[in-house]
């Protein structure tokens, strides 16, 4: 029995969503060509000056709200020097002891259904700028690195969490609720293959103490780095906490013994691998930015923010579980794949008036056509309003849900109306004497299934309705048997 | 307060220069003057002060969310002292 | 009537120029005649433009024979010190290090010159990256004293001060980040004003200490240096400390006397240290003032003799890190590849061969070198001096008792200054404790090249206006400056209170280079 702990903290990174770097007027669009989207202030020219974009401040704003933060009146901008080839001034201007946001939470779901949710605390939210990255060189001899500063300057929001998780799944479940919390807010697209967010994992444990059985001991911090998606944070986070408690089984080091380590994960043998130590320990040199004014943001701007903020993911789950009678299940799928379809789901069921109608045909339907296609729902031909008349029609009984599928298909692949898709199937709604004179017809030419039914087996009325629907193709199933059922009873 | 060598060493590596032998001795001597002189700043009394970082105090000077045209590729790495027309070249970042 | 054109005033020229008497391509070559006359004694110069300024002139006298707008400075030519951007043109900063480069952008301050009209002639002399007071650590060439060759212009900006001490342009734009635009204006015998910090645009100023450091101009005249400060004051949105209040034009005003001034005489200024030649035409021209009806007000700047510590912290730590962008990867020099591979190399087996895993383990990466190596190579003493005094302050465990330390004491002679300037306009004293030293005199002291800057350093550190104006000769026939300093954005009323001493007495004579 492995008699530990895991603690771990997150470092999320994430690429706020402006049209504009944090400190100059060049474009953030990702994939453009090699060192295109650079100008004096990012390249770090000499006499360049920095100027802040104010829809950065804005984001994070926004974001510190969402995250239960507090809003300090006063932040400032620091220098953290360091040299590296993908970082042109030599330094990278951050955030130091005065952060645009701190001391906040986000909620994750309990671990198993009906466990009380889980509260993650933020200890600070900070913006910074990014740096630029490698290439790879086929060109270069020597094995030269060769550098791009297309992102040199765009502006990251670092959302630092308190070591409250206690396992990968934790972990994992963290990230999808902040990355569905930054896209609904839209501050990020937290797409982690464009590195639009990027995790570091602080790992340790806390294990059993022999000299102290009232308090556990704690390992050595390790950072773990490289993680490329969440899947592989997942897979290190549970990789790493082996390989400690094995590590402490064998040398007994604690906390303060060793220094904090940094490992990078590899993907593709599923082990960390010791990072190569910097040359001198980290002394960033940090100190106020002499180039850039502090901001101030009153408790009228945050109050502001704080009103205008959309429905989050957690109110969205709640009010969909209490106002639509959804299940917690059907709540979470529908909130748990982004504000698009949630906003979408909501119009359906407006207008079809069957909020569990609604969320059936979005949450099976819908998503399987996006997952089939792998197109986004702005890209499928349906509108809200088509599906939602569709689902009216079905409450209003004109169109038989056994034909709705079909509706749905021409729908999808047409992009026509409702009425139309129908009338292009021939589909109507079947007079009700007609369907009564049908089943008259039926019941006369089939007396085995009638006495079958006066003697209790109701289910024997199911074979005339296909021979309903032979004679009108419109004819629903559920009226067919209840009237024939009515009919037999009658006499 | 006298600086030794490996001060001189170690500050040195942090900002990245790599001065000789003859030239650590004589920063170390250098720097141990000026620092015995600013070191005269200990006597004032600060209690209570705010530092003064910037010496025109502004607040929230900010710029809207616009894209502006970047610089040419060409230009931006004109200055470069060696690249291959894409990128900026240098030793290998990883390793040796 | 002076020999050449190029000896007037700058307001004389525009004078010419506006009248149709002379033409700015006259103008520009008898400035290039002068340069090239004088400049191998001087060495203001590091280089001249002289195509570049002549098409300019040449299209300045086009549009103002068709009667079409020119502007402020129409025509005038205008020397700049070669630590601003001009897209295109070699910006050095007297340093090896940018030796070739060229920035793809202007500073504000060049383009607010050229859509002034102004003509740029050349570039001048200074200390690299304007880190020094006698011009004497510019990687290229020794500017002289054109009132003694033997002795330094001062600095960093002593190429500026010197051509226009010289005769060989009437303007300069220089930069003070402790007294670089005042004091080689005194030890020149030229005007030089340090405007309010945040008043003329940083953008394109390759930084040396980012919270002191600013642009001004130097002139024979204070009403040349209004002139010039006119054309590059007033707000920039690209630079983020660059004061949003407009600056008032100063030229129309000038020549109107203060009435009612109110002198501040700080007594420390005149302590030991001060040179009895100094100390004498300082003390003459406050006199002056009094004689014009001024009110001279003995105030008290506690904090003052902190000034030169404090500014020794700030200064360098700021340095330390605006200096860490050259590292040879992106622009400026790379040290020898292959050699530096071949000595890492050698570095490697010796280690091995000696079986010497600590040495081994720290022996640089060939990046770390490649950094290490460019920079001590392509940087000066002075500027890697600074650079270690700067990390050194900056680094773990110092923080809080220098740098941080420094900012406290800093507000504290900021508010120094504003408690006197309740009770006084203007302050008065000395820019320098002696006229020019010897070249050579001070490079190996550092120390005591740093307590040159004495008297001119609170005001950067407050970030006051502050002028240098001549108020004498020494018994060696060496100019003497008179400093003024002004509460922050009132460079109207420095200016017109230096004018009122100017016009108290005869114009210093130009050296003579004969």
């Amino acid at each position: 029995m492995n008699d530990y702990q895991t603690i771990i903290g997150l470092e999320v990174h994430v690429q706020l969503a402006t049209l504009s770097k944090l400190f100059c007027g060049c474009a953030t669009t990702f994939g453009a060509e090699p060192n295109t989207q650079t100008c004096p202030v990012c390249l770090g020219l000499p006499g360049s000056l920095p100027v802040l974009n104010e829809r950065a401040v804005q984001l994070a704003i926004e974001t510190g709200v969402a995250l239960n933060c507090t809003i300090p009146e006063f932040t400032k901008w620091d220098r953290k020097q360091y040299f590296y080839p993908d970082l042109p001034k030599g330094y990278q201007t951050s955030q130091f002891d005065l952060p645009i946001t701190e001391h906040g939470w986000l909620e994750i779901a309990g671990e198993t259904e009906g466990t009380a949710p889980k509260r993650v605390r933020i200890t600070r939210a900070h913006l910074e700028e990014d740096a630029g990255k490698s290439l790879h060189d086929e060109s270069a001899a020597g094995g030269d690195s060769v550098i791009d500063l297309n992102r040199a300057g765009t502006p990251l929001l670092e959302i630092v969490s308190e070591p409250d998780l206690r396992s990968s799944a934790e972990a994992k479940a963290y990230l999808n609720e902040l990355k569905l919390l930054l896209t609904f807010l839209g501050v990020s697209d937290c797409n982690m293959q464009e590195g639009s967010l990027r995790v570091d994992a602080n790992v340790n444990l806390h294990v059993p103490d022999s000299a102290n059985p009232a308090k556990p001991a704690a390992t050595p911090i390790v950072e773990i780095k490289n993680l490329n998606s969440f899947r592989a944070v997942e897979r290190a986070i549970d990789y790493e906490a082996g390989r400690q408690w094995r590590h402490w089984q064998e040398t007994g080091l604690r906390m303060g013994q060793a220094p904090k380590q940094t490992r990078g994960w590899d993907d593709s043998a599923e082990v960390t691998r010791a990072q190569r130590e910097k040359e001198e320990s980290a002394d960033y040199r940090y100190f106020p930015c002499p180039d850039l004014a502090p901001v101030v943001i009153t408790a009228d701007e945050v109050t502001r923010v704080r009103v205008a903020m959309p429905e989050l993911p957690a109110a969205l789950r709640l009010r969909l579980q209490t106002e639509h009678g959804l299940s917690a299940y059907d709540a979470d799928v529908i909130v748990g794949s982004g504000r698009e379809l949630t906003e979408f789901y909501e119009q359906v069921a407006a207008t079809g008036g069957d909020a569990k109608q609604a969320a059936n045909w979005v949450t099976q339907h819908v998503t399987r056509v996006m997952n089939a296609t792998g197109k986004l729902l702005s890209e499928l031909q349906l509108p809200a309003e088509s599906l939602g008349r569709m689902i009216a029609k079905i409450v209003a009984g004109e169109l038989p849900s056994s034909r709705a599928r079909d509706v749905f298909d021409l729908l999808l692949e047409q992009g026509v109306d409702v009425d139309k898709a129908m009338a292009s199937l021939g589909i109507a709604a079947v007079d009700e004497s007609e369907l009564i004179a049908i089943c008259r017809t039926l019941l006369a030419a089939n007396p085995k299934i009638v006495a079958d039914v006066q003697a209790g087996k109701q289910q024997a009325v199911g074979a005339l309705i296909g021979q309903a629907k032979q004679k009108n193709p419109n004819a629903d199933p559920g009226r067919v048997r209840a009237i024939c059922l009515e009919l037999i009873a009658a006499g | 307060m006298a600086l030794q060598r490996s001060d001189v060493q170690r500050v040195a590596l942090l900002a990245r220069l790599e001065p000789t032998p003859d030239q650590i001795d004589r920063l170390a001597t250098e720097l141990a003057a000026i620092v015995e002189y600013v070191d005269s700043l200990a006597e004032v009394d600060t209690d209570g002060v705010e530092p003064l970082v910037h010496a025109i105090e502004q607040t929230n000077v900010l710029r809207p969310d616009v894209a502006v045209a970047s610089l040419s590729r060409d230009a931006a790495l004109a200055n470069a002292p060696v690249h291959n027309g894409v990128g900026f070249r240098v030793p290998a970042v990883l390793g040796d | 009537m002076a020999d050449s054109l190029a000896e007037l005033t700058a307001v004389e020229q525009l004078r010419l120029l506006n009248a149709g008497q002379t033409t700015s391509v006259a103008l520009t070559t008898a400035c290039l005649d002068r340069i090239a006359a004088t400049d191998q004694r001087v060495g203001a110069f590091l280089r001249t433009t002289p195509e570049r300024a002549l098409a300019q002139a040449a299209d300045i006298d086009r549009r103002r024979a068709a009667g079409d707008a020119v502007g402020a400075l129409g025509g005038v030519p205008v020397a700049v010190k070669d630590v601003l951007c001009d897209e295109g043109q070699l910006t050095t900063c007297a340093s090896k290090m940018l030796a070739d480069f060229r920035p793809p952008y202007d500073a504000t301050v060049v383009e607010r010159l050229k859509q002034a009209d102004a003509v740029l002639v050349g570039r001048t002399n200074m200390d690299e990256f304007a880190m020094g007071g006698s011009t004497e650590n510019s990687a290229f060439q020794k500017t002289r004293n054109p009132w003694d060759l033997e002795r330094s212009p001062g600095g960093s900006s002593g190429g500026a001060a010197a051509c226009v001490a010289a005769g060989q342009t009437a303007l300069s734009i220089g930069t003070d980040t402790g007294g670089s635009i005042r004091q080689p204006a005194a030890l020149c015998g030229v005007v030089g004003l340090k405007p309010t910090y945040g008043r003329v645009s940083r953008y394109g100023l390759v930084a040396f200490a980012s919270s002191l450091d600013q642009v001004g101009p130097l002139g024979r005249t204070v009403s040349d240096v209004a002139l010039l400060y006119d054309a590059i004051a007033g707000h920039d949105p690209h630079d983020t400390t660059s004061a949003k209040a407009a600056a008032e034009p100063t030229l129309p005003q000038v020549n109107e006397p203060l009435k009612g001034l109110r002198v501040g005489v700080v007594p420390e200024h005149f302590a030991a240290g001060l040179s009895e030649s100094v100390r004498q035409a300082v003390e003459r021209a406050i006199d002056s003032y009094r004689q014009a009806g001024a009110q001279i007000v003995e105030v008290a700047l506690p904090h003052a003799r902190h000034a030169v510590a404090t500014y020794y912290v700030i200064a360098p730590c700021e340095a330390s890190s605006n200096l860490a962008r050259y590292d040879g990867v992106h622009y400026g020099r790379r040290t020898d590849p292959a050699a530096m591979h071949a000595r890492l190399a050698a570095e490697r087996k010796s280690a091995a061969e000696a079986n010497d895993a600590t040495a081994a383990r720290q022996i640089d990466t060939a990046l770390v070198r490649l950094y290490r190596q460019s920079r001590s190579e392509a940087l000066g003493p002075e500027v890697q001096r600074r650079i270690m005094l700067g990390a050194y302050a900056l680094s773990a465990g110092y923080y809080d008792a220098y740098y941080l330390k420094a900012l406290k004491v800093r507000r504290l002679i900021r508010q120094d200054f504003d408690a006197a300037f309740e009770q006084v306009d203007v302050i008065a004293g000395p820019v320098t404790a002696s006229p020019a030293f010897k070249l050579g005199e001070l490079i190996d002291d550092p120390l005591a090249m740093y307590l040159v800057d004495l008297y001119t350093v609170s005001a950067n550190l407050a970030g006051l206006p502050a002028i240098s104006l001549p108020c004498g000769l020494s018994p060696d026939g060496l100019p003497i400056g008179l400093h003024l300093m002004a509460p922050p954005l009132k460079e109207s009323r420095l200016l017109r209170a230096a004018r009122m001493f100017e016009a108290s007495r005869d114009p210093l004579p130009l050296p003579r280079l004969d």
